[in-house]
């Protein structure tokens, strides 16, 4: 895929980040107040406990305590269901916020595959896109919403110790503020060295963990138990010593808070008392401006976690955007044509002309001045050993990138003067890792095309000798398939794809390496299927099995990125050249297990 | 509740710490008394005392100390727990790994690999929580609102009833609604994982969407089974949170009572300013404890879970003599030493007989085999005919149910299993790659990063990647020998994974070894070096062959060929090919296989 996202030069995260959730601001500012509420009832609680005591030891009549007594009552109530209103409101946040998340990755994500998948090595990829989407997931509830409850907690307290003590505002900020803020940041700060430290030795512990399960059985057969255990035990050490380490730094932090609130009331004491005595606070005051402020600390106390959250939110924010970022391997230019009168009654031809390309500008070349020719209705095949560019030409041609020079034409339509969604319209492809979905096999079949009536369906399954496998199954077609479903073997999977590939009515087939998952006599029966499927259509077939090429009208070989031979089946045996070699060595090593379980051959 | 007890245990190990944890936590709740006690004090005096600054001050300054000391107490509460946690968890890891390895490559096959790894490490870090957090404040919930009533019972008897009253109703909650919550949350994590496994399968599935034109209305779909995962977990979560509305509802209505009822107390002048105030400032912090135990609570299950996995495995019997000989000694860092070198001579196979299950067929029954010394042994056969299993008895990764295997007349069971597998050596079918350098992963010895301690034997490793032709492409690599190589390394191709198998072999350089045939497709040039270099491995060796191609096997001394757990026809490839059995057809079909690829 080429150039890396933009992101990496701009500072920009937090704020691309931030506008997600903002997209709810409504729900976001209620939830937000929620939070807020929550934290002010426990203030009103103590502080109104504080005035019915501090009042009631003056021995007022009881008519004047009425009031705060169902105060407290009040406050009481509403805290637990302010409580829950708040959770519930955030929860449903996070999971409309994760939803957006996902639906923004994939949209993202759709142009730049399947390139960005093959450049980092793909299954731990998206498993790790997933679990960072998950991670910001609670970029909301556990790092936007508390420092914005925190700050409206703060005002609040300072606006009640303000109407009753105002020289006493500008201690209990500062303690609020090196609480919530100061003493958060420092710590965040200091533990990010060791933090790096223990994340690089967490993962050197899981890799000799992982080794001394995945790899048991090797390392027991050269009994290097001891030597394994022994990197075991000394990784697992440094891990108990960095954790150590951490421990020390999150208690100071905790420590540390609990002591600038406990300070923070002695402080306000030490200020308010002098006012009592000058007459401009009453004892009752003093008692409730003592309760406030010590329920005032509740907000800031999730603030470092909060952080903690933000940094990792941020980290997986700068990996997503970085992968989301990267540009295109292929563009849709405005000028293109975005559909196709043909109907392709007949099949058209299909023409390579001076084909060249490289996958960057200092990389060999992987194709270099192809050409051939596949006539209406013919069959061509490409042959050659892995890494010789047949795969190259199948991406080019399903313009998961774009040739630098020469040209693809089909039925007289250049490719590149087509959107990439109506070039791929005229292939359909049956490639030899058929991915199905965890779905049922009908959706798996009409993801071809989705308003396929069902004799289209049983049609298309029919033709590719599946139909009466699927009726077979429990749910018919509508059994689920995949992890959670029927496991299918390889020849069930690759009928699938021709049945898939059958209703989506391209007018040109490729076959990239449709067998080679199969064992022998499962490849025949395939082969003389898509025989038939064939007949109708300009057909590719890219493989390096030299197995039942005698169908193909020319074969192709190539050979670091050119065509080293070309010609039919027989003439290119008698030539003894590179094709010659391969269906030579392929014959000679006829592995026993080419016959998978034909059961009957052992058993006989 | 969730006490496991086997993990107790564990924990007692690190007594000390634990006790201390719970003492500090204590000590500080002590403190907080204190605190309390003077506050309200200070607050007495001035209100109704008419006390100024100056009559006060050194009482503040005593508030200051305790809040000083009562941080520090915290803080070490918080490393003596964190030293449980990590003195059990550092002890069971090694425990773990140590019988993982004892228990040897059987136990940690197939679809358990998976399973195992997620225990051996997000399993053990589960435990964290519990033994961190929950179990202390397991006893810290029972303490600390014990030792409050203790100082506020004689000050306030009254108070310390209703607290003493409307505390058990928290834990009585908790347990009861607990129950009912911890189900739903359960699904609510499964419809969770549900829905990440959809947009995983999704993405991975983007190119086949891309070729079928339907990439772009999926996402689409994404967004609507959000939408609905999320309107069901919510309907879920509604009454879920439900209970900790309840929690919270008792604990402050708790606290309101309290203060209600002082008040009320106070106004008719049966109690004193100062009492009253102090029970206010106790309330919540005596109710504190009590639902933190309850927010901790899930963690305790998460624990408990994780740790009732752990011990089945640490439990698992070791079937193999003396592979726990260093689990048990621990420390030693060598290999240990076979007593004088054992010379294996004849192996010899008799009526070996073994079954992986009770359900199962049994895997070999009855079976006689002999290995000549410096003579090859073809194993053909269909998958599930007992090949692998007596590849894996030679190597002694399990011993026979039945029967018994000699070497050189010595039954094999009374020789030390890594004594006697120091004469033998393996080349998989898969061999597993290291995320470590070139070095390591030919040598087997596995380092710690950062462990300088250099291989003595690197002329070694590199004569054996010369003899498996694996050294012009390591020399290759960006950084040779010292190149990093496995997941997120550089990555090698089937055939130079499977030479690098076959230099360890090399280096191995152990008189018995037991070869099994890679099939991946490779490139001709590949397959020629490869072949190459098992010629001159098995040279002079007594090798047992699993055999995957007729090439190679046609040269084998002698060629068994299994079905069904026993040897149904043994004979040179001459002798076998002449005879009409399972070989010969089998043999038929390979060429017919070729003849069918020609004309």
């Amino acid at each position: 895929m080429g150039k890396p996202g933009r992101l990496a030069s701009r500072p920009g995260v937090l704020f691309r980040l931030v506008g997600f959730p903002l997209a709810w601001w409504p729900r976001l500012a209620l939830a937000v107040l929620a939070g807020f509420a929550t934290v002010a009832s426990g203030i009103g609680l103590m502080a109104t406990s504080a005035y019915v005591i501090a009042s009631a030891a003056l021995h007022p009549s009881i008519a004047e305590l009425q009031v705060a007594i169902v105060g407290i009552r009040f406050f009481g109530l509403a805290r637990g269901l302010l409580r829950y209103l708040e959770r519930i409101l955030s929860h449903d946040l996070n999971f409309r916020l994760l939803g957006r998340l996902r639906l923004w990755l994939y949209n993202h994500l759709e142009p730049l595959a399947p390139a960005v998948m093959m450049d980092y090595h793909s299954g731990d990829l998206l498993a790790r896109m997933v679990a960072d989407i998950n991670t910001l997931e609670n970029l909301y509830v556990r790092a936007l919403a508390p420092p914005l409850v925190a700050v409206l907690v703060v005002g609040l307290t300072c606006l009640l110790v303000g109407s009753l003590a105002a020289p006493v505002v500008p201690l209990v900020l500062a303690a609020l503020t090196l609480a919530g803020g100061v003493l958060p940041l420092a710590a965040f700060a200091l533990g990010r060295r060791p933090g790096r430290q223990e994340v690089e030795t967490r993962s050197d512990l899981y890799v000799a963990l992982v080794d001394g399960v995945q790899g048991v059985a090797d390392l027991v057969a050269f009994g290097k138990e001891p030597l394994q255990w022994n990197r075991t035990q000394q990784i697992n050490r440094r891990m108990v010593h960095l954790q150590a380490q951490a421990a020390r730094l999150t208690g100071l932090q905790d420590a540390m808070g609990g002591l600038i609130m406990q300070w923070a009331v002695v402080g306000a004491l030490w200020l308010a008392i002098p006012l009592v005595g000058s007459g401009r606070l009453s004892g009752v005051q003093l008692a409730v401006l003592i309760l406030a402020v010590m329920a005032g600390f509740e907000a800031v106390q999730p603030l470092p976690q909060a952080f903690q959250t933000l940094g990792q939110s941020l980290a997986a924010g700068r990996r997503l955007f970085r992968i989301a970022d990267a540009v295109p391997a292929v563009v849709d230019r405005p000028e293109v044509l975005s559909s196709i009168p043909e109907a392709w009654e007949t099949p058209p031809a299909l023409a390579i002309t001076d084909l060249s390309f490289r996958y960057g500008e200092h990389e060999p070349w992987a194709l270099e001045r192809i050409s051939f020719r596949v006539p209406p209705g013919g069959c061509l095949a490409v042959v050659g050993p892995s890494g010789s560019g047949k795969t190259t030409l199948v991406n080019l041609m399903l313009r998961f990138w774009d040739y630098q020079s020469g040209r693809i034409d089909v039925g007289g339509y250049e490719l590149r003067h087509l959107t990439q969604h109506v070039s791929r319209q005229l292939f359909g492809v049956v490639s030899q890792q058929t991915f199905l979905f965890n779905a049922t096999v009908w959706d798996n079949l009409v993801l071809a095309r989705p308003d396929a009536s069902r004799d289209e369906v049983v049609w298309a399954a029919e033709q590719a000798h599946i139909h009466q496998w699927i009726d077979s199954l429990p749910d018919g077609y509508e059994t689920w398939i995949g992890e959670r479903g029927v496991r299918l073997s390889g020849g069930e999977r690759q009928r699938l794809a021709i049945a898939r590939a059958l209703l989506q009515r391209s007018p040109v087939l490729i076959l990239d390496e449709p067998t080679s998952n199969l064992d022998a006599l499962t490849e025949r029966a395939v082969m003389n299927e898509l025989d038939e499927v064939m007949r109708d259509k300009t057909t590719l077939i890219i493989t390096h099995r030299l197995a039942g090429l005698e169908r193909a009208d020319e074969i192709v070989v190539l050979c670091n990125g050119r065509i080293a031979e070309r010609g039919r089946h027989s003439a290119l045996v008698d030539q003894q050249g590179l094709y010659h070699r391969m269906w030579r060595q392929q014959r000679q090593e006829a592995p026993f297990s080419s016959l998978a379980n034909p059961t009957d051959l052992w058993y006989k | 509740m969730n006490l496991d007890r086997r993990l107790l245990r564990e924990a007692w190990a690190a007594r000390a710490a634990l006790l201390l944890t719970i003492a500090l936590g204590l000590a500080s709740a002590i403190l907080l008394v204190w605190q309390a006690y003077l506050i309200s004090e200070v607050l007495s005096r001035v209100f109704l005392g008419g006390n100024g600054l100056s009559d006060v001050r050194h009482r503040l300054l005593l508030l200051a100390l305790l809040a000083t000391g009562r941080a520090g107490l915290g803080w070490l509460g918080h490393v003596a727990a964190h030293r449980v946690a990590s003195q059990v968890k550092s002890e069971i890891r090694e425990r773990l790994a140590a019988q993982l390895l004892a228990l040897g490559p059987l136990y940690a096959t197939g679809e358990r690999t998976g399973e195992l790894i997620t225990v051996v490490t997000e399993g053990i870090e589960a435990l964290e929580a519990y033994l961190a957090q929950y179990l202390p404040q397991i006893a810290l919930a029972a303490l600390v609102p014990l030792t409050f009533l203790t100082f506020v019972f004689p000050l306030e008897p009254l108070s310390a009833v209703v607290m003493l009253l409307t505390a058990p109703v928290i834990p009585l909650f908790m347990v009861l609604i607990g129950q009912a919550a911890r189900a739903l949350t359960l699904r609510q994590w499964t419809a969770l994982g549900r829905m990440s496994a959809h947009f995983l399968d999704r993405l991975q599935g983007l190119p086949t969407l891309k070729i079928l034109g339907r990439s772009r209305d999926q996402g689409l779909a994404i967004a609507e089974v959000s939408d609905r995962y999320r309107q069901a977990t919510m309907s879920v979560l509604r009454v879920a949170f439900l209970s900790a509305m309840a929690l919270e509802l008792v604990a402050t209505l708790s606290t309101a009572i309290v203060a209600v009822q002082v008040g009320l107390r106070l106004l008719y002048g049966r109690m004193d300013f100062q009492y009253a105030f102090f029970v206010l400032l106790l309330a919540p912090e005596f109710y504190l404890p009590l639902r933190l135990l309850g927010s901790r609570f899930h963690a305790g299950t998460e624990g408990a879970q994780a740790a009732k996995r752990i011990f089945e495995v640490l439990e698992s019997p070791v079937c193999v003599p003396g592979a726990a000989d260093y689990v048990v000694t621990g420390q030693s860092g060598e290999a240990p030493a076979p007593q004088g070198v054992l010379v294996p001579g004849v192996v010899e196979f008799q009526g070996v007989a073994y079954r992986y299950r009770p359900d199962l067929q049994p895997a070999l029954h009855g079976l006689d085999l002999r290995l000549d010394p410096s003579s090859m042994v073809g194993l053909v056969g269909p998958s599930g005919s007992g090949k692998t299993t007596i590849a894996r008895m030679l190597l002694r990764f399990m011993e026979p149910q039945e029967g018994r295997i000699l070497a050189d007349g010595r039954p094999l069971s009374s020789i030390p299993a890594p004594a006697w597998r120091s004469c033998t050596a393996w080349v998989p079918q898969t061999p597993t790659i290291f995320r470590a350098t070139v070095w390591e992963n030919i040598s087997l010895d596995l380092k710690a990063p950062g462990d300088r301690s250099t291989c003595g034997c690197r002329d070694r490793v590199m004569w054996a990647a010369q003899q498996a032709h694996a050294h012009t492409f390591i020399q290759a690599l960006p950084n040779g020998y010292d190149t990093v190589i496995g997941e997120h390394g550089a990555r090698l191709s089937g055939g130079q994974i499977q030479r690098i198998a076959l230099a360890r072999a090399f280096l191995r350089d152990a008189p018995i070894l037991v070869l099994d045939e890679a099939t991946a497709n490779l490139d001709p040039e590949h397959e020629r070096l490869i072949q190459d270099a098992i010629e001159r491995l098995i040279s002079g060796r007594t090798v047992l062959l699993i055999a995957h191609r007729v090439g190679t096997v046609a040269r084998a001394d002698r060629i068994h060929v299994l079905g069904g757990g026993r040897i149904v026809e043994s004979g040179t490839h001459l002798e076998l090919s002449h005879q009409n059995g399972v070989y010969r057809r089998l043999l038929m079909a390979c060429a017919m296989d070729g003849e069918g690829q020609t004309r």
